[in-house]
């Protein structure tokens, strides 16, 4: 009885470990890839206006769109790439030209832009943005705010290289 | 025309009702702060929305004929008009949101949108057309009063219920307390005018 016990937790243990290894086995070459890219959200190009100028801040300011960009696989921060911002603020609708504005990652691949606050439009509170140059895949993003009342909004990009 | 006192007093309580149950959340959408930030027609298309929400209180209060001195055959002729007045509101308010936003609508009317209350307004929508169409063609199709019947009334269960979670999901120009209360009231008298309904269908 012992025995067999025994023998039985031994093939248990050993069936675990044989999973567990293969498991890992399995998912190795995943992680060897490391930091998947960031996928376009659903909506997040409407009311696109290509080439939005690198400003200062978007008309008056008071509310914070911030975010960093990676480099998919690495997740090597990318300085100086170009982030392209608009949404329906208390300046203007989404597809006003003055809504939109663009701004460059610093060398930590951190982007903070200042624009009016975001306001509820078609149903929620949300904002866009856009990575769209030549070194890396196009991504359109479309984060939506917690709260309405909230004065920032940020949104993480991984870019595959092109 | 003399009715008891009694019934006149229910009868001036019901009409009240209805109309604080319509009228209120009409007013405080219009106090709504969005509104500064909303081009004339963005404004246009939100109003068209709550005054098809408010419609859809008005019509199962028809059919039920729960509405004093709304009796007899003159009450279905009111309920097609106010149909046609529904068709007319969700027209305006799609046709106004696409020109405040297209590619936002274009996605609504796809199923692809990023927002999920949007679908629950579309299937509402399409409920609606449905509805009028049915109405409208209902002697040429050669429906049974039985058959025309349960689909209104199934059709009908659908543009409640994808009406009022569209609305509530909405982060918009309603308030709240006054939106919610209104929904309350559509699906309390939708729900009385089916339980009626069901039990001619039995009988």
């Amino acid at each position: 009885m012992t025995a067999l016990l025994k023998t039985r937790r031994k093939l248990i243990t050993g069936a675990a470990a044989t999973f567990v290894t293969g498991v890992a086995a399995l998912s190795l070459p995943a992680r060897a890839q490391g930091i998947a890219p960031t996928p376009t959200m659903r909506g997040g190009a409407n009311n696109y206006l290509p080439g939005a100028p690198i400003v200062e801040r978007i008309g008056g300011g008071g509310f914070w769109m911030t975010g960093t960009v990676r480099r998919a696989g690495d997740g090597a921060p990318l300085p100086g790439q170009r982030i392209q911002v608009w949404a329906h603020t208390t300046e203007g609708h989404e597809r006003d030209p003055q809504s939109h504005g663009a701004t460059l990652t610093d060398e930590n691949g951190v982007f903070r832009l200042e624009m009016p606050q975001i306001v509820p439009a078609f149903g929620q509170a949300h904002g866009h943005l856009a990575y769209d140059d030549d070194a890396f895949e196009t991504v359109f993003l479309r984060p939506v705010m917690p709260s309405p009342s909230d004065t920032t909004l940020s949104a993480d990009f991984v870019l595959q290289p092109a | 025309m003399t009715r008891p006192p009694q019934r006149r007093g229910r009868a001036a309580l019901i009409w009240a009702g209805l109309c604080a149950a319509i009228v209120l959340p009409l007013a405080a959408a219009t106090f709504s702060p969005l509104l500064a930030w909303r081009d004339p027609i963005y404004i246009i298309a939100g109003f068209a929305g709550v005054i098809g929400l408010a419609l859809l209180l008005v019509q199962p209060l028809l059919a039920g004929r729960y509405l004093p001195g709304f009796q007899g055959p003159k009450v279905l002729r009111i309920h097609r008009i106010t149909g046609g007045i529904l068709v007319l509101a969700i027209v305006v308010h799609v046709a106004a949101l696409w020109i405040t936003s297209p590619p936002d609508v274009v996605d609504a009317l796809l199923f692809v949108s990023p927002t999920p209350f949007s679908v629950w307004g579309v299937i509402a929508m399409w409920a609606i057309f449905l509805t009028a169409l049915l109405g409208a063609m209902r002697r040429r199709l050669r429906l049974s009063p039985q058959s025309w019947r349960i689909g209104h009334m199934a059709l009908g269960i659908v543009i409640v219920g994808g009406t009022v979670v569209h609305a509530m999901l909405i982060d918009g120009t309603m308030e709240v307390l006054s939106k919610t209360a209104l929904c309350a009231l559509v699906i309390w008298a939708t729900v009385k005018v089916a339980a009626q309904q069901l039990a001619r269908i039995r009988r």
